[in-house]
Parts: structure tokens; sequence; C-alpha cells
């Protein structure tokens, strides 16, 4: 039997890793030049404990049942991930109420731990906290993790196990026949399936109408501060101010590689492909996140971006079959809490598939070699954290790459960089190169390791360093190699000469 | 661990120098750790003109200047070890490095001489909204593809930033086949020395937009467009003032950044204004025996001024391994005063010995024409030297004679003023 | 009369000085405050020239490019031309400082020298 996914974000990647369990032929299809380049690289990177959407949501089921799955998940894909715990900040007695109706909602989900914080209890766990800080629902079971590498994770998994992934990929259209979809049309050909998963994320409602199917996503976008690592310790928990009807608000928290982060604001906007941050978003950012944190350090932030929700008007998840065509699954509107979402829905869309297969008269039986584990790679900056960098020699005396440190501020040995590349979901761009190791994402962004990163990149792919981009397609490094440029302005005006 | 009576960390004009004076005086067992393929620090990709006046008294370009230190490192006994990254120092002087040979280095210095240099402010850093395309880069990496391996980085070019680096680069990226559509300056001055707006602008024809600032970047993939915008004193943009700029680069000059992860994470702090670690008149930071010297003590505009900072700090690290050194009983305070954004030393700790003066370094907080740089003790002048003109980004130095130094004094202030009572017309 | 700004580098200072000119004679120099800039204005109106410094690409060497750089000024109207000639030029390594790689730049009698040592690139 034969599957395709369409879109590799958190969604599709886990999608893919877990059919990837059974005697299936996957293949991920995505038009970007990495997994996770749309809204997974793009959020603020937290589990969720769950207490947020109402029980009777599809998101809030979602969410709560994914919860428990993190740790070993994250252990298994070897993925950083850390159970920090949440705070819902409220800072009077209005507040406290709705602090206690979350709380109520999380107990009725089913979630564990949930208190209610005061004053001395908040100062104590966040000593930065705004001191008019009154209340908070304290969530022990809330995380931090890395979207991105949890994306990449799944889809290096799920290529061990025998998927395929295609970058730069694009779906067209899709193959109707019969009033079943047959497969795909793509700038790379035709691909055809017994059954098509659709989770291409902002544009799954572009997908969704191909087969009839009536979505429409309105864009919410959200942006972000990321700051130095040497802020990250202002707050241990990931902060939340009060919710609203359509966000969770403006956040400070610390991110599992020790930064910290701020942000998102919502702001609806009509383009699909505009990831641009905005100096009135980004100054919304700050104000809202000092409202939390008032001692936010003004100067500290190395790098601001945004993502966007991918948003129906109902506000809801919807995972299920076309209604107008056959073999046809559409998840549409996975926004907030969509990543801390990931394990249960890639859950309810095998149990989909299965019902599917059963109905069809298709067999998939179980993988037995099915590897659940990814294996670890070495990373010179775990062994620092862990204080172990004298057991970084025995790497070193291997394979003598990893004695070349390439990215200064983040400590990356060219070693890493070359992992990266041939990664089952190969990094093959200085984007995908930082989502896999950290190299560029510090202080100086790429100032100093941005030409070896490429040099690298041009050597293990074999091609012309004038051929590397930043993200794929027409985003190169370069332009011309030294001299280049004068010699075509001379043979111009010579041709012109010649007229 | 291997210990060494002197480990450098950076061998640029700031490391070398140090190491060298330190062997003029008699050390011996110095090792610099240099994490680039080859040594001279920024040095090699300064192709232009413009280094080596005052301390050598004739103009060189940057690799010229290099390989003078380079030449005399040749022929002593210090040792060089490039492809190593300095990962860790601790306060005991406890190096941590990495080299793809040797694996894990574990070293530890008698003195230490931090000397890694600056880095450039991202783009990210001065909060530019818009998306994030290729092409955007700093002017220093742009002169790392352009000088040393060998690329275009772009055709189409806007340069942020009216420093030296950005003239320069203009410059080059003009010459070497480039359309510099313009520079953008956010104050109402270059910092940049005359000359080079002259030699880089003018005779290109290149537009210098003062205050000017980018308000916008656009590009999908690669950089599409620029958004720009005149301010105002108070550097907000004014209304109906933004226009685009078509461009496939933005190089930005926006500003070096002392590189002081090291120093951090040996606890030292740094100083407000400088970025740097504090010192004393020996360059000698809070940590006895471990200096600082080069742009990561200070951003210079001189390289000159880098090497005689960093032999100051090569002496007294020899002095300080022979016990050739006395601590003071009081601590001189160096305090910036009328004008002055800041001085580096900070301090004066050691008695003088042999020492005729201290060198101090200090920068002007606004262009001033026909002035003094004011010693002064309790109010009461202890020397002052007059200076025709002095501006924010050209480094003033002053000596401060030892003779005039008495002990109990506390504090020393210096001020740059106008002369008083000469014409000023 | 043609009148020419120039401004003059000798100090920060950048002084504006105008350069009066009829039928081809100087007729008068004004703007300078001090006597270097009356001269580099003249020299400059007369005959402006620039140190070039660039690169040359080179073959079989330890790096692609070896520094450069004109051993004199040359007139700065010839700049863009003698880019031109350099980037037709490639040089072979090793190369030593203060090599003339390019003699008599455009008939200038200036050679185009090294300003960096460059080693035979590492036989693999």
């Amino acid at each position: 039997m034969k599957i395709i996914v369409i879109g590799a974000g958190v969604i599709g990647t886990a999608i893919a890793r877990e059919l990837s369990k059974y005697e299936v032929e996957i293949l991920l299809i995505e038009k970007e030049a990495d997994v996770a380049d749309g809204t997974s690289k793009a959020n603020s990177g937290i589990i969720h404990a769950g207490y947020n959407a109402d029980f009777d949501t599809l998101k809030g089921l979602m969410n709560v049942k994914s919860n428990p799955s993190f740790d070993k998940l994250c252990e298994d894909l070897k993925v950083p991930f850390e159970r920090n715990g949440s705070l819902v900040v409220g800072f009077d007695e209005k507040d406290l109420k709705k602090l206690k109706e979350k709380k109520a909602n999380g107990e009725q989900n089913g979630i564990e731990g949930l208190e209610i914080l005061n004053r001395p209890e908040i100062l104590e766990k966040e000593p930065n906290i705004n001191e008019d800080a009154q209340y908070a629902l304290y969530a022990p079971t809330a995380g931090i993790i890395s979207p991105y590498e949890l994306t990449i994770g799944y889809a290096d998994n799920a290529v061990r196990n025998g998927a395929e992934v295609l970058l730069n990929t694009k779906v067209k259209d899709l193959i109707i026949e019969n009033d079943k979809v047959q497969g795909v049309f793509t700038n790379r050909g035709e691909f055809k399936a017994d059954l098509i998963i659709n989770a291409a994320g902002l544009y799954s409602d572009k997908i969704a109408k191909m087969a009839g199917d009536e979505f429409e996503i309105h864009p919410r976008k959200g942006e972000y501060h990321l700051f130095d690592k040497v802020h990250g310790g202002l707050v241990n928990h990931t902060l939340f101010p009060m919710p609203t009807e359509t966000s969770k608000g403006i956040l400070v928290l610390p991110t599992v590689h020790g930064n910290l982060l701020i942000g998102p604001n919502a702001n609806v906007i009509n383009d699909k492909d505009d990831f641009s941050t905005t100096s009135e978003g980004l100054e919304e950012v700050f104000k809202g996140a000092k409202k939390l944190v008032p001692s936010l350090p003004e100067s500290g932030v190395i790098t601001s971006f945004s993502g966007l929700r991918a948003a129906l008007p109902n506000e809801d998840f919807h995972i299920d079959f076309s209604n107008n065509k056959k073999a046809l699954i559409n998840i549409v509107g996975i926004q907030s809490p969509g990543l801390s979402s990931a394990p249960a829905i890639a859950d309810k869309v095998v149990e989909m598939t299965k019902q599917y297969v059963k109905k069809n008269n298709f067999e998939i039986g179980q993988k037995k070699d099915f590897v659940g584990e990814n294996p670890e790679y070495p990373h010179y900056h775990h062994y620092e954290e862990n204080d172990e960098v004298e057991k970084w020699q025995e790497i070193v005396e291997q394979d003598e790459k990893y004695g070349e440190i390439v990215c200064r501020c983040e400590h990356v040995s060219r070693g890493e960089i070359i992992d990266a590349i041939n990664r089952p979901v190969p990094a093959r761009t200085i984007d995908a190169i930082k989502r896999r190791t950290r190299a560029s994402s510090g202080r100086c962004q790429a100032g100093f390791c941005g030409p070896r990163i490429l040099e690298i990149l041009s050597n293990h792919l074999k091609i012309d360093p004038l051929e590397v981009t930043k993200k794929g397609k027409g985003s190169k490094i370069l332009k011309a190699r030294s001299k280049e440029l004068i010699l075509a302005e001379i043979e111009e005006d010579s041709k012109v000469g010649d007229q | 661990m291997q210990e060494y009576n002197m480990i450098v960390i950076g061998a640029g004009p700031a490391g070398m120098a140090a190491a060298l004076e330190a062997e003029k005086n008699g050390m011996e067992n110095i090792i610099i750790l240099e994490r680039d393929e080859y040594i001279g620090g920024i040095l090699p990709q300064c192709i232009h003109n413009g280094f080596g006046l005052e301390y050598f008294g004739e103009e060189l370009t940057g690799p010229e200047y290099a390989y003078e230190f380079i030449d005399q490192l040749d022929d002593s006994k210090i040792e060089v070890l490039t492809e190593t990254m300095v990962l860790d120092v601790n306060d005991k002087k406890e190096i941590t490095a990495l080299n793809k040979q040797k694996g894990v280095l574990k070293l530890k210095g008698k003195t230490i001489v931090l000397a890694m240099g600056c880095r450039e402010r991202t783009r990210e850093n001065i909060r530019i909204p818009g998306d994030r395309p290729s092409g955007i880069l700093s002017a220093g990496t742009a002169q790392r593809y352009t000088n040393i391996e060998g690329y275009m980085p772009g055709e189409k070019v806007v340069i942020l930033g009216s420093g030296d680096i950005g003239l320069i680069m203009a410059r080059r990226m003009r010459l070497e086949g480039a359309d510099v559509k313009a520079v953008l300056e956010i104050m109402p001055f270059s910092s940049g020395l005359v000359r080079n707006k002259v030699q880089c602008l003018d005779d290109f024809d290149i537009p210098l937009k003062l205050q000017h600032t980018i308000t916008r970047i656009e590009g999908d993939d690669r950089l599409k467009r620029v958004k720009v915008a005149q301010v105002d004193e108070d550097f907000n943009s004014v209304e109906g003032t933004e226009e685009w700029i078509e461009c496939d680069t933005l190089l930005l000059s926006v500003g070096l950044i002392p590189e002081n992860e090291l120093s951090k994470s040996m606890g030292l702090n740094l100083h407000p204004v400088t970025g740097g670690t504090f010192v004393n008149e020996n360059r000698e930071t809070n940590i006895e025996g471990v200096y600082a010297a080069g742009n990561v003590l200070h951003v210079h505009d001189l390289v000159d001024w880098v090497s005689e900072e960093a032999e100051i700090a090569g002496k007294a690290a020899a002095d300080y391994i022979n016990n050739k050194l006395e601590k003071r009983e009081q601590k001189i305070k160096i305090t910036p005063d009328k004008n002055v954004t800041y001085t580096v030393p900070q301090t004066i700790e050691y008695t003088f010995g042999d020492k005729r003066f201290v060198k101090v370094f200090m920068r002007v907080t606004e262009p001033m024409e026909d002035v003094e740089v004011k010693f002064s003790n309790n109010d009461k002048e202890i020397i002052s030297y007059p200076k025709k003109i002095v501006m924010p980004g050209e480094m003033v130095t002053a000596n401060l004679p030892a003779a005039l130094v008495k002990d109990e004094m506390e504090e020393i202030k210096v001020s740059i003023v106008k002369k008083v009572g000469e014409n000023n017309g | 009369m043609a009148k020419n700004d120039i401004i003059c580098t000798g100090c920060p200072k950048g002084c504006r000085v105008t350069v009066e000119v009829e039928d081809d004679e100087i007729v008068n120099v004004e703007g300078y405050e001090c006597p270097t800039g009356r001269e580099y204005a003249i020299n400059e109106y007369k005959n402006p020239t620039r140190i070039l410094p660039s690169t040359i690409r080179v073959k079989k060497g330890e790096f692609p490019l070896v520094p450069v750089k004109t051993a004199k000024p040359i007139p700065k109207s010839l700049l863009i031309k003698a880019m031109d000639v350099i980037a037709k030029t490639k040089v072979k390594a090793p190369i030593k400082i203060g090599d003339v790689l390019i003699e008599n730049i455009l008939d200038t009698g200036v050679d185009i020298v090294a300003t960096r040592n460059i080693d035979k690139e590492l036989e693999v």
C-alpha cells in the first residue's frame, strides 16, 4: 500500500513516522528545501499542559492525549525537551476567577498537578516576574521543546524506517479519477498512491479545495524576539498572561537551548507567504512581554522572526476524510496547540488509515524491524553542558573533523555539520544546517561561520559554492567568483563596441 | 595540563604584539592560540592602505602590517597553534581549547592575554523588520568573501553605516564590479575618516545619505529591496521620506562589539561603555596576570594603537612573571570627565618603577576643535595637551607623566575642553 | 571660470577648499585652514592620484587570491581600467610580499605588487 503525506511540518512528519511502523510505502512530499520550514519552525516551542482548550474541542482532546508521550518520544528521537512547567499570571480577582475556570477545565481534561499559586509562591518560582502578579495557574506538566528538531527527528526516523522524503516538491494538483484521489501532480512529476494525507499546514485548504472540500485558512501572524543565552535565566517556567479568545497572549519563556524567547502577538494577515516581522509587531511583543517581566533587557536580542498560525474560522482542528473524494484525509487548521498535539494527531490519522484499509480490503501489517530510536549524533555543546569535555577527545580521535570548531558562538564542529548533511533527511542549506546543529544561530548570526559552512556544503554536496543557498530556491549566498562581474562587463562593453 | 608562562588568545595584531613584547622582556614559554587557519587576525583581509603611519612611520596595507609581526614571530621561540578554538577559560587561568590534530587541549597560563578582537553588530541586533532573505551580511563577512575566499557576495549593493568598514567596502564592491547604490548613515555625520569618504564614495559617485536608515527589508529568497527613510535627531523616521531602493545585497557596518564571552566565563565584568574588561595601566584585568589588549578591550580605529596597547600588556606580563611589579597601597582611579566617553585604563594600580608615563586612551563625546586634553586631580590641573581637532571616531591618546602622579591622589579626571583664552576665530 | 570644490583629506577637519580655474590656469585657492590644505587641493585638482588596493587570482596557491596594491599612486582616472587589467590577470604561487605581479600598469610607470606571502597549495 502506498501513502502520500503532503507537508513535512511537525504534523506530516509525525504521521509519516507513525505510519512507518507499518508495512506501507510512504512518500512525504514537501515544497520547501527542508522539513519544518513553515509554521513548525516559527512558534513558541511549547508543549502545553492542555488546560486551555475546551474539552469538547478536538484540539483540547489532542493536546491532552499527547502531553504524557513527549518524554519517551523525545528520548527515542533524541530531541531536546524539558518539562519546565508553566504559569498563567493574573493580576486581580477577575483574573483569579478565570484562572480557577481554566484549572477546572484542565482537571476535567484529566490534567494532574494544576495549582493556583499566590504572590509569594509565584515570586519564589519566578524572582523576576512583575511584582504586581497576584495569582497564577501553575501547570507542572507543561514543557518546552525544539519544534523543528522534533520535526526533523520524526522525519529522520520515518526515513530510517523506509519512508521517502521529497523536498523542493510542490503539489500542484490532485490526481482524481472516479471520485477517488489517486495521487498528486507536482513540479517534479506525478506520484500515485492508495491514500493521500493532506497535512499541508497553511496551504492545507488549497490542497483540500483540489478535492472540492471547502476550507478557509486565515493566517494569523505571531512575531517573536529571541534573546542571547546570557538572559536565558531570567525566567524558569513558561509565563503566560491571561488568555484572550483568540490567543494565549505574549509569553516570556526559556528555550530548551538556554535562550530567552518572547512572543507571539497575533495579527490576521492576508498573505500566507508573509513571514516578515514588522516594527509595530516587534514593539507590541516587547511591550506585552514587559508586563510579565519588567526587567526584560532592551538589548540582547539576537534574532527576531515570525510564524503564521493556520487558523480556521471555528478555531479548532479539522482531521477527517474528505467529504467529496475517496482516499483523502484532510488535516486543516492546526494552530496552537498543534505542536503539543502532534503525537495524538498522528495516532488518530493512523487509526483512520487502518479504518480505510479495512474498508477497502487492504492489508497492512506491522513492521517487525521498526526502529523507534534515532541515533545520538555527537554535539560538542552537549558535552560542554554535561561537563564532559574530556570525553570529546575520543570523538576527535576517531575523526579529526570533530576537532575543528566552525561555529564559534554555539561551539559546533565541522564533524557535526557533516553529520547534518549526511542525515536521513539531509541538510542541504545553511538554514537546514542551523536547525540540526545550531551553527549560525548564535550572537554573530553567521558572521564568522557563514563562509565556512558554505564551503562545507559545497564540498560535501559536490555543488558549486555559488549554488549554496540559505533556504533553497533562489536564496543563494554568493553572486559570482572574484573578477567575474568585471570580466562580464568587459565582455558586454566589447560587444557594444563591436556594434 | 600543559603549562605556559603566557597563553595569548588570538594571533591578530594585539596577540602578536603582546607575545613579542613579552619575549623581548625576557619571557619564555609563550603560546598563541588562533582559531583561523592563518594568523594576522582581521588584517589579512584589510587589503587597503592606512596602517602603520604612527607605528612604523609608513603607510602599509593590512597584510603588510601583519607581516611585520608575523616575520618577527617566525624568528621567535613563541609557539603558534592555528585552527585552535579556545572554548573556555576559568578564573584559575585554565584554558580548554579544541584543535583538530590534538583534540581537546587543556592549558594553564601563568599569564593570559585576551586578544580575541571583536564581532560585528547584526541586523537582528538593530532590529530591522521585514523578511529574512539571503543577501544580508555584515561588511566584515563580505570583506572576507571578496578578499580571502574569492567571491562576490552580491551585485547591487546598499550599505548601512558609514564608518570606515562601510566606506571601505563600498569602494571594494564597486571596484570589483558591483553597483553600490548608496551608503546610509543614521547620524548627521560620517564616523569614518574624511579620506575614506573622499576616496571610497566621492571618487565613485556613490551617494552618502546622512540621517537615513533602513526601515524594512523585503525579499522572499534573496534580498529584493530595502525601505529607506530619513530620520530626525531622535532617530525617528520622518514621515513622507520613505522610499524603496532595489538591491540584492545589504552590507551592515553598524558597529563592533568586543568579543568577551571568554572573559565573562572567567568571571570578569565588562565596562558598560567600552564593552571590554576593566583594566589598570598595565592593561591587566581584575584577575592578576590576565591582560586584555586590542579590540577585545575597546574598539580601536588605528591598528597602531592596538600594537602599542598590546605591548604595554606584554611587558607587564613579563614583569609580573619576573616579580618586578609592586602594587600601590592605594589604587588611583582614572575617571572620564567633561566630553570624554571613556578612558582605558580605568585605574593605576602599580608603582611606576622605571615607567615614565601612563598611556591613556580615550574618546571624545562629539567633534570639537581647538581643545585641550586635561588631566586633573581635585580640580587642579596635572597636565594638558592641545589638540586641533578631536572626533568620536578617532581615538585620542595622551601620556600621563609618572612624575606628576602623586601617591596620595585617589582620582585623576580626564576631560577634553575648548581652549580658553586663545583666539577662537 | 570654474570653481572646483575639493575636500582636503590631510586631517579630520576635512576643509572644503575651492580651486578657481580660468583658461586652464589656477587663479585662486581658498577655504583651507593650513598649508597642507592648499597644496593638497592644488595637487588634487591638477592631477588626482590614488593608491589602488586590490586582489589578483592565484593559481595553485594556499589561498585563491593575493592582495596587491599599486606601488605608488596612479591617476584617479585610470582606477577602473586598472581593475580591468587586474581582473584578467592570474598569478602562480608561491608569491612573496613586494613581488611585482603586473609591471607598469597602463603605462603609468607604476607596478602592482603583492602585499602578502602566498605559499603553494599543499599537495593532497
